[in-house]
């Protein structure tokens, strides 16, 4: 077992997208995802490997592009401001279907918005982001631990399925500070036979590239992205579940969300509400299944979320409306307490609210 | 820590616990019937704060000198003009919590000659060994050199804040206690105190200076089921 450390969220995905074997770095600072930037700014030297403060968010973005394209591990960060500026570049990523790693760590917006943390960005991250039909994997830690163990995660899914993998956090994961144990990652051989690495006159050229001239043959190729999409929403939701074998009511709650949430739950457990939690690993593909399983004895489900009602909408799609989805909400950088899931739960119990 | 100087300094390695050592040293001073301002000269951490105990600094009645933006959505590196309130009010203690590495410890370059004048100030470097990028002593002698050459001050003793957060035992701090006496032979400053959890202090055991004792703020999103 190794060692316990002491890290910040932002540390945690730093140092183990380097144990996963990440040796290209590309950023543009922006709080509240800094220290990610700071701290492969002093580790990537001593190591080998390159960590570059781009001109921009989109030539940052564009540096990720050109490495995925020869098939190494490369990732880029950002908050909220920064990943739309680096979503025309998502777009191409997913256009081309090279593996790349990226962090959102959000803060509240629209605009320009503040520093505070936020999951606003969960339509963004979870629908594609850019233009074009398009997913990418999105990871949601709601622990430091989990900020490091998904970060490895992140990298084996891109390079398993040749897609863009996204961790979405919000402010209080990244800058949150928590013991994490970290060993070493065996990474899986993945076949790297389309990078652009050079023929040695031995094979045919690779071409990576977005743009497809003609027609069927576009439509072609997002057929065959959307039958691997298929697989990846078969294979790969995950989910925890807490309290949720005989509870009438569930909260559905990722990141820092879920543990506030988990606190209300047990309160209100004590008051005996039979109330349980799925909380979604996995943003995309979303765990569907769990909810419309769960929809079958709970009757009630509450949404709790920093954003004005986006992980709502997956809840009410995956029980497929069936039964009353209520919402649970603070945003702009506000966090809801637990006092106040508790009333929520509360008032879900007395079949208020809808 | 026999006499207490007038201005008391915490400087580190980011994240090393210096907010926490700063505003429960304040409270100390406060409790030995002294006068205390505590100002947070932090430019790097827009998040976690000294502002965020600043309902109980005022109960308390202790001064607290900070930004105006602190904790707002305004994230530029500003110092407020009444932080020379710790070297020109010499009737008051002012305990001085300085953002984490050199990038920080500049913030101490305005106030760094007249504190040098007065010369009735004590420099903490304050160690958390449990941090990733200072788990050697060696590492963390390096932040300690680059920190005083940022800040024009020397530093004049060690203060031991290792932990692991929560799950931070009484051994994990006796253990750490080897790498600061290390740290302590490399910079040739005296280990002051060693500090933990009011909960762990009585386990301690063989650590060296005082055993600082720490109230911790409980943040809303830790589980406690």
């Amino acid at each position: 077992m190794a060692e316990k450390v002491l890290m910040k969220g932002n540390e945690a995905i730093a140092e183990a997208a380097i144990l996963a074997g990440c040796r290209h770095y590309f950023g543009y600072p922006i709080t509240p995802q800094t220290e990610i930037a700071a701290y492969m700014a002093k580790r990537m030297p001593k190591i080998g490997g390159t960590f570059l403060q781009a001109e921009s968010e989109v030539a940052a973005i564009n540096m990720v592009y050109g490495v995925a394209a020869t098939g190494k591990r490369v990732m880029t960060s950002s908050s909220s401001p920064g990943i739309s500026l680096k979503s025309e570049g998502l777009s191409y990523l997913a256009g081309c279907d090279l593996p790349a790693f990226v962090v959102n760590v959000e803060r509240g917006g629209p605009g320009l918005g503040g520093i505070q943390p936020s999951q606003s960005d969960y339509f963004q991250a979870t629908r594609g982001g850019g233009h074009g039909d398009y997913h990418m994997i999105v990871l949601a830690p709601a622990s430091v631990q989990e900020m490091a163990s998904l970060t490895i995660k992140g990298f084996d899914l891109a390079d398993k399925y040749r897609i863009t993998s996204m961790i979405l956090a919000d402010g209080t994961m990244g800058q949150m500070m928590e013991p994490v144990e970290l060993s070493e990652v065996k990474t899986p051989d993945y076949d790297k036979s389309w990078a652009v690495t050079g023929t040695k006159m031995q094979r045919e050229h690779n071409i990576i590239n977005s743009l497809t001239l003609v027609p069927d043959e576009l439509e072609k190729q997002n057929f065959a992205r959307y039958e691997k999409y298929k697989i990846i929403e078969e294979n790969e939701p995950m989910c925890e579940k807490f309290m949720t074998e005989d509870a009438d009511i569930i909260v559905a709650a990722f990141g820092i969300a879920a543990r506030v949430a988990k606190n209300a739950i047990v309160e209100a457990r004590k008051q005996d509400i039979k109330v349980g939690m799925i909380r979604p690993i996995t943003l995309w593909p979303f765990p569907k299944k769990d909810f419309f399983e769960a929809a079958k004895t709970a009757k009630h489900f509450i949404s709790v979320e920093l954003s004005m009602g986006q992980l709502i909408e997956d809840v009410e799609l995956a029980i497929r409306c069936t039964r009353p989805v209520t919402l649970c909400n603070r945003v702009g950088g506000m966090i809801p307490s637990p006092a106040e899931v508790l009333d929520a739960i509360k008032k879900a119990n007395e079949g208020g609210d809808k | 820590m026999k006499e207490t100087k007038r201005i008391t300094l915490f400087c580190g390695h980011y994240g090393s616990g210096k907010t926490n050592l700063a505003v429960n040293y304040a409270k100390k001073l406060k409790q030995e019937g002294k006068s205390v301002v505590i100002a947070d000269l932090d430019i790097v951490n827009p998040y976690f704060r000294t502002k965020d105990s600043e309902q109980e600094l005022k109960d308390l009645g202790i001064g607290l000198i900070c930004s105006p933006y602190a904790n707002s959505n305004l994230d530029i590196p500003a110092l407020p003009a009444s932080m020379y309130r710790t070297v020109e009010d010499k009737s008051t203690y002012a305990v001085i919590d300085v953002g984490g590495d050199d990038s920080g410890a500049v913030a101490l370059g305005r106030l760094s000659e007249k504190i040098r004048e007065e010369n009735n100030f004590q420099m903490f470097f304050v160690a958390n060994f449990f941090r990733p990028l200072t788990r050697a002593a060696k590492e963390a002698y390096n932040i300690l050199l680059e920190i005083e050459k940022a800040s024009g001050l020397p530093f004049t003793a060690i203060a031991n804040n290792s932990n692991l957060g929560n799950e931070t035992t009484a051994e994990d701090i006796m253990k750490s206690d080897e790498k600061a006496r290390e740290l302590s032979a490399l910079c040739g400053l005296p280990v002051i105190m060693t500090s933990a959890v009011e909960s762990l202090c009585e386990e301690l055991d063989g650590c060296q200076g005082e055993i600082f004792p720490l109230t911790l703020q409980k943040k809303y999103y830790d589980f406690n089921a």
